[in-house]
């Protein structure tokens, strides 16, 4: 409702210069690719400046501190201290670690949530592009998650590293399974794919009402896709120190820190998306309403993550093949059975 | 390739230590693991160690009292008693009952303070970071308490030959029953976000189980030992100070496991909080030091050995004097020591995510394992 119309005169007043000025057709196209390409890079930089000074103000308001106060108004500005402080920083690279790997996984670690937010819509009509295959396209993209985190933990020649590769690999194959089985169930009611449609169908109710135990199981296996605690195991700090990223320094491991928030985001956007009606919502604009229950799920998250303690490997494994997988076949076989005899 | 080289499993080796998050300090474990498990563990400790037997006998008494809080820091007061105590009985000075119950406050602050920081430090190693903050928050008000009285917050100095260095501040008494007041509470939040968290419980329980025959053969002593299922207290079974007068009930629980060490130094904050109670309102009236005891004292020559009750368990002194102004053998036996060495067998085949809460549960400090 605010995007929207801004970007098309944009693209109405460039469209106009093209013609005046007999420009190649193209030109179009590739304009509006860059202007969304700027957009979503900014949005998840301030994103995840924002994100973190949220998160150290929750958790310093949790544990009963006061958290940054110094940069700016309540410290809103400490994160833009940090960010600078990380870019001057040594890049350092092990000497025995594998250098091109060691190089890019980083950047194949955020490369894919910024392709993910593609689908996401963010209000009405503000989505870059609205597959019809939407669902599909952003959990496929987001997998690859998991094979930048193993090269980076591969490649750094480190056991702990390897050690938290291998675990994260092992948990985010397993919680995927539960994940998409639990957003299938929205799927069959919305009858698409397309995020935009999904959002649409929930005109009426939202569809965490139809489906309270899908959208439970998403919310769980959300978590542990994000390794967020009580499913941090990739990174337990107390085990592994830090996990995939503990021979990264500087620049790179922050490519790593913005990924992590980034997917936090995305993972509450989608669940926001599918389970409680988008940008669906009274008299304000439909980004206003998108952003408070994406935030509304990244809170509930950050809560998860300062209350509870770490899982064991074997019981988070254990959790997931036995306790979500079948829970969610459970929900699937309802949904198709209520939808069958209805 | 034949199916046997086919798919072949390495053993390798992880060193954790002595830099790492979860040793609390500094102590190394060469680790052989199996994928997850652990096959073998090499202990190593050493890094802290100062001599500090060696020390105390080139030092007159007095010179090595405010060393002795440094043995242990986290429970300092334990060791100057111990220190003063040895002395004491050896001159046969008769301490006043004020500076009696005085040590025994500031005994008891000390252990919640201590166990304040394991809560904390045990929450934290299984991945939850809250409650090491509450925990800190515990340990304030009885670091305040200790402060005001001692001057210090972490060693103390405060015993003397013959009593304690000070009486008690006035404001001490209102702070005092304010903590009283708002301890029990504090220790029910405690309960809230780990007894009763499901996760919690599933890290711990059944972990690291150690049943009360390995307990005893190990030497193990204080919380740990009573966590699984002996029945044993200096403070009960042998008291000294004002514990004779107070009575006091040890926290027994059965199953040994990480769970029920933890349990253990939580109720046992709250049977301190009672002593402390009993203490300030039976608090007798008097001096705080007994007269005409020189600050360099002599020691009759003989030999004498102490036990005092830290939080970590039995802190032994054996002193042997032989006339001088300084000790001619001073041997500690120090709990965390003695507590630490059943490591390895308690790690052998478990994850390597549970080394984690089963040497925190331990409740260890190195600097008093390696002295």
């Amino acid at each position: 409702m605010i995007v929207h119309p801004v970007l098309s005169w944009l693209k109405d007043w460039w469209v106009g210069i093209v013609e005046t000025y007999g420009l190649p057709t193209w030109f179009v196209p590739a304009a509006q690719m860059v202007v969304n390409a700027i957009l979503i890079a900014g949005f998840i930089a301030v994103l995840v400046l924002f994100l973190i000074w949220l998160t150290r103000k929750v958790s310093a308001h949790i544990q009963q501190r006061l958290g940054p106060m110094r940069v700016g108004w309540h410290g809103c500005v400490q994160t833009v201290a940090d960010a600078l402080k990380l870019v001057q920083k040594e890049d350092t690279t092990p000497r025995d670690a594998d250098r091109p790997v060691f190089n890019i996984a980083p950047f194949l670690a955020f490369a894919p949530t910024v392709v993910a937010f593609v689908v996401i819509p963010f209000g009405d009509g503000a989505i870059v592009r609205d597959l019809n295959i939407g669902v599909l396209f952003l959990f496929a993209i987001t997998t690859i998650n998991v094979i930048a985190i193993l090269a980076g933990g591969w490649a750094s020649n480190s056991k702990y590293s390897l050690l938290g590769g291998f675990r994260s690999a092992a948990q985010l194959v397993s919680y995927e399974v539960p994940l998409i089985l639990s957003v299938l169930g929205v799927i069959m009611l919305a009858g698409t794919m397309k995020l935009g449609a999904i959002v649409e169908a929930q005109n009426a109710m939202w569809f965490v009402v139809y489906q309270p135990l899908g959208f439970v199981i998403y919310v769980i296996a959300a978590t542990a896709e994000v390794n967020r605690t009580p499913f941090d195991i990739p990174e337990a700090e107390q085990e592994l120190v830090s996990g995939f990223n503990i021979e990264y320094s500087g620049m790179k491991f922050a490519m790593f820190f913005l990924a992590e928030f980034a997917n936090m985001f995305l993972v509450s956007a989608v669940a926001a998306t599918l389970f409680l009606g988008g940008w669906k919502g009274p008299w304000l604009p439909g980004e206003f309403w998108f952003l408070a229950k994406s935030f509304a799920i990244v809170l509930l998250l950050m809560f998860f993550r300062w209350t509870y303690p770490r899982l064991r490997v074997d019981q988070l494994m254990s959790f997931a093949w036995k306790f979500l997988l079948p829970l969610a076949f459970l929900n699937l076989l309802v949904t198709g059975l209520i939808l069958v005899l209805m | 390739m034949t199916p046997e080289t086919a798919y072949r499993t390495e053993e390798f080796q992880v060193n954790v230590g002595p830099q790492h998050p979860s040793t609390h300090g500094v102590f190394r474990m060469v680790l052989t693991m199996d994928g997850e498990r652990v096959v073998d563990c090499e202990p190593h400790i050493g890094f802290l160690h100062r001599s500090m037997e060696k020390m105390a006998e080139n030092r007159l008494y007095i010179q090595f009292l405010p060393m002795a809080d440094r043995i242990d820091y986290l429970s300092s007061i334990f060791c100057t008693v111990a220190h003063c105590e040895a002395v004491e009985q050896l001159m046969e000075i008769d301490v006043p009952a004020r500076a009696k119950y005085l040590r025994t406050i500031m005994m008891e602050l000390c252990r919640i303070a201590s166990h304040s920081i394991f809560f904390g430090v045990f929450a934290l190693d299984l991945g939850a970071v809250t409650p090491f903050l509450y925990g800190f928050r515990e340990r304030e008000l009885t670091m305040d308490l200790l402060e005001m009285t001692t001057g210090q917050r972490m060693t103390f100095n405060y015993c003397r030959f013959g009593g304690v260095a000070d009486d008690l501040p006035d404001s001490f008494f209102p702070t005092v029953e304010k903590f009283v007041k708002v301890f029990p509470a504090r220790l029910d939040d405690y309960d809230r976000i780990l007894n009763e968290n499901e996760i919690f419980v599933a890290r711990t329980k059944n972990v690291g189980t150690v049943e009360a025959s390995r307990a005893i053969n190990y030497g193990w002593t204080g919380p740990n030992l009573r966590a699984s299922g002996v029945d044993f207290d200096l403070r009960r079974n042998r008291p000294y100070e004002a514990y004779g007068e107070l009575g006091y009930e040890p926290v027994v629980l059965q199953n040994g496991d990480c769970y029920d060490r933890y349990r253990a130094r939580i109720l046992e904050m709250r049977s301190s909080h009672e002593l402390i109670k009993k203490c300030v309102e039976g608090l007798p009236e008097g001096p705080v030091q007994a007269e005409k005891i020189s600050k360099f004292p002599k020691v009759p020559a003989g030999e004498v050995y102490v036990r005092v009750a830290s939080p970590r368990g039995d802190y032994g002194l054996y002193l042997l004097s032989e006339g001088a102004d300084k000790p001619y053998r001073y041997k500690l036996r120090t709990p965390s020591f003695n507590n630490l060495s059943m490591i390895r067998e308690m790690l052998l085949g478990v994850y390597l995510a549970d080394i984690v809460p089963i040497f925190g549960s331990l409740d260890v400090i190195l600097p008093d394992v390696d002295r």
